[in-house]
């Protein structure tokens, strides 16, 4: 199974798409690659000066500009890679009318540009975390999975954002507001410790993002008490899986979908 | 036959399209159809019925058919982007469609990073890419442009650029779509030598096309589709005259439907065009054999007098050969109707040809009615020569 989804031909396919998509995505632009690095470094200056500064939101979180940072590309990763994935499949159209290939590799190859893009901006993070004097803490070895958790969760949201998109092009206007309506809802700018109640604490960390990015600002950053995760706040409970059902269920749905779905693309398109 | 001799098996395969009325693709549509008794109004389109052939291991396989017949229809779906509705299709060994030349080549990238990214489509890794790169380039004969951007290639360049990458292929089946079709004359010519390559090396090759002449040059055996049913099943030769008899039958409706007179300016109708070889009435000639063109011509016009003019054209447009009464000394036809006759000793080369007829003044100085592509005849592919007419010729080597 893996020896034939991950065949000669296909892993050819999938690192020249990568290769294109990477080529094309600063084609003209001065800076080119660099922008990689600026778009968010410049978007955190933004976020830094109206939550640290004006709005002072840190809430005596230790590290708090970091601690913002890292959650902002985060949230950046799962925001790229949805709305590019969306439209993969329509803007690749032409491939799919007149070549039979692996329909999922359009979409997995858009993935891997956002994987790149992280990549990128896990090394500001680290830059920043030098600056800051962060210490390394023990709990370091866990980002990676919580990254690959909110790949997973991405993957298949993406999955089902390409396929619905081929039939109903209303998705990418829909998938926008959900977006901005998701980013407010994360504790990204804001402490949740401003939330006083603690049931809309715990809503709102059922929410895989949000229990994501808090989870790796305590990995990474702080174990301060002001970081409130999922399992802290259901003190280790059942509840604290939910997260993870979501991010499974997600996946699978969307794969579902998507297969469901592929066959007729190219009729559909 | 045993199954291992089969490349593509296509069994009782049919493909219906839906047709929205209104192309549905927003959500508030589909809402708005929701609730109106949750269907969607469109009309079914069957493009393909009941659809049964085999291609034999390398073999070269012809499906011939109008535009509209389902055979682009059929291509897509022996090249697995369409689905069969119902039936299935089976596909022996690594198929490569080419339904167009330079699939995913991408502007913006240079000649170099297309030459990466087509090849991976056809299944090739940036190793195997760089082992051949040189002979790609070489052959497409553009070494000075490849690190250009493709958008600042001309279309020939592109397409020679494509076609190299085509050929590289290693796949067991190859599928063309009228790749013919586009580029000059020396293009053509490639694509022929490919196809003779193909052929000897023994690849399975299924051609579409509506070239005659490249069926009949090439193909084993052809289908020829029409309106979504395979018609004939057969020698490339019988499956020409079949299609090229179908055609001239459709010229002649539209341009005169049921031989009533139109009611335009010129009021002539020509009818019961037919062609004819001395064994009888055919549409496919052998080479230099004459070809006889039997019409009949109603005057309904006030004109007291008309002459009558030939021309025909080949597959490519290239006006070959025109006459008309008045060369021949014939003085101008005063019947009402009139049964006409010409018969040709032709020497045009292996082709597709065309027969226009037209009707001039008694002068044969005004065209007073111009019936381009009567009808349709084809010169059957027995040299190996090449052009646009055949000429005796001998050779005479001397060693001094």
């Amino acid at each position: 199974m893996f020896n034939r989804i991950f065949s000669k031909q296909n892993r050819a396919l999938l690192s020249e798409l990568v290769r294109t998509d990477f080529k094309l995505r600063y084609q003209g632009s001065a800076l080119g690659y660099a922008w990689s690095l600026l778009r968010p470094l410049l978007l955190f200056v933004i976020l830094y000066v109206v939550f640290v500064k004006v709005l002072k939101s840190g809430g005596g979180i230790p590290h708090f500009p970091v601690y913002l940072l890292l959650g902002i590309v985060i949230w950046n990763f799962f925001y790229e890679m949805t709305v590019q994935s969306l439209g993969s499949i329509v803007g690749r159209g032409d491939l799919i009318r007149k070549i039979s290939i692996p329909r999922w590799i359009i979409v997995f190859s858009s993935s891997l540009s956002a994987v790149i893009n992280l990549g990128l901006n896990l090394i500001v993070v680290a830059i920043f975390m030098l600056v800051n004097r962060v210490d390394l803490l023990n709990t370091t070895f866990l980002l990676p999975l919580i990254l690959i958790e909110v790949y997973v969760f991405a993957l298949g949201i993406s999955l089902f954002l390409s396929a619905a998109f081929v039939k109903f092009r209303d998705i990418s206007y829909i998938w926008e507001v959900a977006l901005q309506a998701g980013f407010y809802l994360t504790p990204i700018l804001y402490s949740l410790s401003i939330i006083h109640d603690v049931t809309y604490q715990k809503i709102l960390l059922l929410n895989p993002m949000a229990q994501s990015i808090q989870d790796a600002r305590y990995s990474l950053i702080t174990h301060d008490k002001l970081v409130i995760t999922t399992s802290r706040i259901f003190g280790g409970g059942w509840y604290a899986l939910i997260p993870f059902g979501v991010v499974i269920l997600v996946l699978i749905g969307g794969m579902a979908y998507f297969k469901s779905q592929a066959d007729s693309f190219a009729e559909n398109i | 036959m045993a199954i291992h001799d089969v490349a593509i098996k296509v069994d009782n395969v049919s493909k219906t399209f839906k047709l929205p009325h209104e192309k549905q693709a927003s959500i508030k549509g589909a809402l708005i159809n929701l609730v109106h008794g949750g269907k969607r109004s469109y009309e079914t389109q069957q493009a393909l019925k009941g659809i049964s052939f085999e291609v034999k291991k390398g073999e070269f396989f012809g499906i011939v058919g109008r535009n509209g017949s389902g055979k682009s229809t059929l291509l897509k779906m022996l090249a697995g982007t369409y689905m069969p509705s119902k039936g299935s299709i089976h596909v022996n060994g690594k198929l490569t469609p080419f339904i167009e030349l330079g699939v995913g080549f991408n502007p913006e990238l240079t000649g170099r990073e297309n030459v990466f990214l087509n090849g991976a489509l056809l299944g090739f890794n940036r190793k195997e890419m760089m082992a051949m790169y040189e002979d790609i380039v070489d052959f497409a004969e553009i070494e000075r442009f490849m690190d250009q951007k493709l958008k600042n290639y001309s279309s020939g360049m592109q397409v020679r650029l494509a076609f190299s990458i085509a050929i590289r292929a290693d796949s067991d089946i190859l599928l063309f779509d009228e790749v013919l079709a586009v580029g000059d004359a020396s293009f053509q010519q490639k694509c022929y030598d490919m196809f003779e390559n193909l052929k000897k090396e023994g690849r399975t090759v299924v051609l579409v096309t509506h070239d005659m002449s490249a069926v009949q040059r090439f193909c084993q055996r052809a289908i020829l589709i029409e309106k979504g049913v395979i018609q004939l099943n057969g020698k490339p030769g019988d499956i020409a005259d079949k299609y090229l008899e179908q055609n001239f039958e459709k010229q002649v409706q539209s341009k005169d439907p049921k031989g009533e007179p139109r009611k335009d300016s010129s009021m002539f109708t020509v009818k019961n065009v037919k062609l004819k070889s001395p064994n009888g009435s055919s549409k496919s000639f052998s080479m230099r054999e004459n070809v006889t063109v039997g019409f009949s011509v109603k005057n309904h016009s006030t004109e007291e007098s008309f002459h009558i003019g030939l021309q025909i054209f080949n597959g490519a447009g290239a006006y070959c050969f025109g006459t008309n009464t008045k060369i021949s000394n014939i003085t101008a036809i005063k019947a009402r109707s009139t049964n006409i006759s010409l018969s040709l000793s032709q020497t045009l080369a292996p082709g597709t040809y065309f027969v226009t007829i037209a009707i001039m003044n008694n002068a044969a100085t005004k065209v007073l009615r111009y019936l381009p592509k009567l009808a349709t005849f084809n010169v059957k592919q027995e040299t190996e020569d090449q052009g646009v007419v055949l000429m005796d010729y001998k050779w005479e080597v001397a060693n001094v």
